[in-house]
């Protein structure tokens, strides 16, 4: 018989109620793995979004996420004219702030050429941008309904298209809208701004102004190729996409994925202590049996069967409630919670052997039981 | 009896704690023989050694000095023989205890049944066996009762039955009369009397309980470490 099933079945509240609590912790557990996978496959789908091979940016920076990156508009046109390029598309990146039904609404707004690169990957929901002046797509992490108005410095914008995990590095989601309309809502100065300058006499302000020329190449060109060949233009420079990728998450992710790895960490300790503690204190609540069982003849395996056994169905249990709770409130998390299978498989197999480690101490405690115990009267 | 071999056998027993300024003598020079089918009760004054006796006895804690032997197997002659005593404790001691110690998350009949299962016999003979064992001991209809449902008496009949499983030469007994009251004391002790009888094992039964000094075939009294012939 089973004696690890019939003593949780005996105690079944309270050791639901221990599971519970373990569960709590592996949900934290979870969530910040979830976060992490969040945070950089957000990261990774602006990045992603225009399906590039190419990211031609100003000269001796990394951008235009990791470094501010400012180009002339007709740079779009030269990278276009190189050999072995198929499309190319002009950039820009922004982050907004803006009111919306009375709420601050942060948003990451990007400006790209309707009919070229670098607009969003797929639409979920209505329509991309027709035309160049007042229309925006926007992803509906914004909340934003599709056919709503959105004030955006001096203009109101109709949502005509709605995108799904397009977010920022921070968590904002993205907002696209006409190159020119961004590149008026980045560089156009305020209008006390700019009668004050025009009063000054200086000249009028230039507003084709790019953050990056994102580009296609033709089937079986390396981009290696075309990244030296734009490299003879002084002013400019190139990553492929993959460095871009690599850019973004080593140079923008980077202190939070440490972060967040400490963290689990942490609370991968904190969750060791708290089981080996709970199977201790189970352990010391059963002394008297367990000297009882020596005394009558059961062998030290069947002792250390019943502790590593309720050691990981409390592991077992408070891993899946765990991971139903965090799936179940994934959604309301602020940032994304990315809950990868992989990620829960390798975590339940850890949760496992951090159950057999800890329950160490109670197995210790179990075998140092004297079977005289159970005569002590 | 006399002329029956003692199944357990026990010449210069001692067993002493600590050494030197720190020593304490438990046991000293104990020689005993326990007889099938005899009832024995073992008196003396708390710290006298009694308990020492029975887990050596039991094969629960050997003895510093000595010769015992257990149903033809010697255990102990000067030094550990080196035999597996939790399997001999598992298949031929039976151990009854002053407050039952029956598992409160096995119900009664599992809780006869596991000794079955740890000697090795399926679950359902195992059980089997239990239900025939519980119904000899008149609680047959609490089988599926946890121990906490039982009465004292009840509960220390399992507890009996638990040490019956395994048909045991030898039962040890530990003040198993102490919760009960005087009726329920006598109905325990007349089971292991009979018991005594009809399997031909020994019972050992340490008491301080007058009332059922007359259920012993013979006294023996532990007195500073000794062990004495005692009177009802």
């Amino acid at each position: 018989m089973n004696l690890a099933v019939r003593d949780i079945r005996h105690k079944l509240g309270r050791f639901l109620l221990t599971c519970l609590g373990l569960s709590l912790l592996l949900g934290v557990v979870l969530s910040m793995i979830g976060i992490y996978r969040g945070l950089v496959d957000d990261a990774l789908s602006l990045v992603r979004a225009p399906a590039a091979d190419l990211w031609v940016v100003e000269a001796g920076t990394r951008g235009p996420f990791a470094e501010a990156s400012r180009m002339p508009g007709d740079t779009r046109e030269m990278v276009a004219r190189v050999p072995g390029v198929a499309s190319a598309g002009a950039v820009t990146y922004q982050t907004v702030e803006t009111a919306y039904r009375g709420q601050t609404l942060r948003l990451q707004v990007v400006g790209y050429e309707p009919g070229r690169l670098g607009g969003p990957a797929a639409i979920a929901q209505g329509r991309g941008i027709a035309i160049r002046h007042g229309e925006v797509v926007v992803d509906v992490r914004a909340g934003i309904a599709l056919g709503d108005r959105i004030r955006l410095g001096r203009d109101d914008y109709l949502v005509v298209g709605l995108t799904r995990h397009h977010v920022s590095t921070g968590g904002d989601p993205v907002l696209f809208l006409s190159l020119r309309d961004a590149q008026d809502l980045q560089f156009l100065p305020k209008p006390s701004t700019y009668r004050r300058d025009q009063a000054r006499g200086a000249p009028p302000p230039a507003t084709d102004t790019i953050n990056a020329v994102v580009a296609r190449l033709d089937p079986d060109t390396a981009p290696d190729a075309v990244a030296r060949e734009i490299g003879r233009w002084k002013h400019l420079g190139s990553a492929t996409q993959a460095q871009q990728e690599g850019i973004l998450v080593q140079s923008v992710v980077e202190k939070a994925r440490r972060q967040i790895g400490l963290f689990t960490a942490i609370l991968m300790v904190v969750s060791a202590v708290v089981i080996a503690l709970i199977i201790y204190t189970m352990t010391m609540d059963k002394m008297r049996e367990i000297a009882t069982l020596k005394l009558i003849g059961a062998p030290d395996s069947t002792i250390v069967g019943l502790i590593l056994q309720q050691a990981l169905a409390m592991g077992g249990i408070g891993f899946g409630i765990g991971l139903t709770i965090v799936n179940l409130v994934a959604d309301s998390f602020p940032r994304r919670v990315l809950l990868q299978s992989e990620d829960a498989a390798m975590l339940g197999v850890v949760v496992m052997l951090v159950c057999v480690l800890s329950s160490g101490l109670g197995v210790r405690l179990a075998l140092r039981i004297e079977p005289a115990a159970a005569l002590g009267g | 009896m006399d002329d029956l071999r003692p199944l357990a056998e026990l010449t210069g027993i001692a067993k002493h704690y600590g050494e030197g300024g720190s020593r304490v003598d438990a046991l000293r020079d104990v020689d005993l023989s326990l007889f099938p089918g005899e009832v024995v009760g073992l008196l003396g004054p708390s710290g006298s050694g009694k308990s020492t006796l029975l887990n050596i006895i039991g094969c629960v804690i050997e003895p510093s000095g000595g010769r015992m032997v257990l149903d033809g197997t010697m255990i102990y002659d000067g030094h550990p023989t080196g035999g597996d005593l939790r399997r001999l404790r598992l298949d031929k001691i039976g151990f009854i205890f002053q407050f039952h110690n029956l598992l409160p998350f096995l119900d009664s009949r599992d809780n006869v049944a596991i000794v079955l299962e740890l000697a090795g016999q399926g679950r359902f003979a195992a059980r089997q066996r239990a239900d025939e064992l519980l119904d000899y001991l008149e609680v047959g209809n609490r089988s599926r009762s946890a121990p906490a449902k039982l009465s004292g008496g009840e509960a220390q009949r399992v507890a009996i039955a638990r040490a019956l499983a395994n048909r045991p030469r030898l039962i040890l007994a530990d003040e198993p009369t102490a919760a009960l009251d005087t009726q329920r004391a006598a109905i325990v002790m007349d089971l292991l009397r009979k018991v005594a009888r009809e399997q031909a094992a020994a019972v050992l039964v340490v008491t301080h309980d007058e009332k059922i000094f007359d259920r012993f075939d013979r006294m023996l009294r532990v007195r500073d470490g000794r062990l004495e012939a005692g009177s009802a």
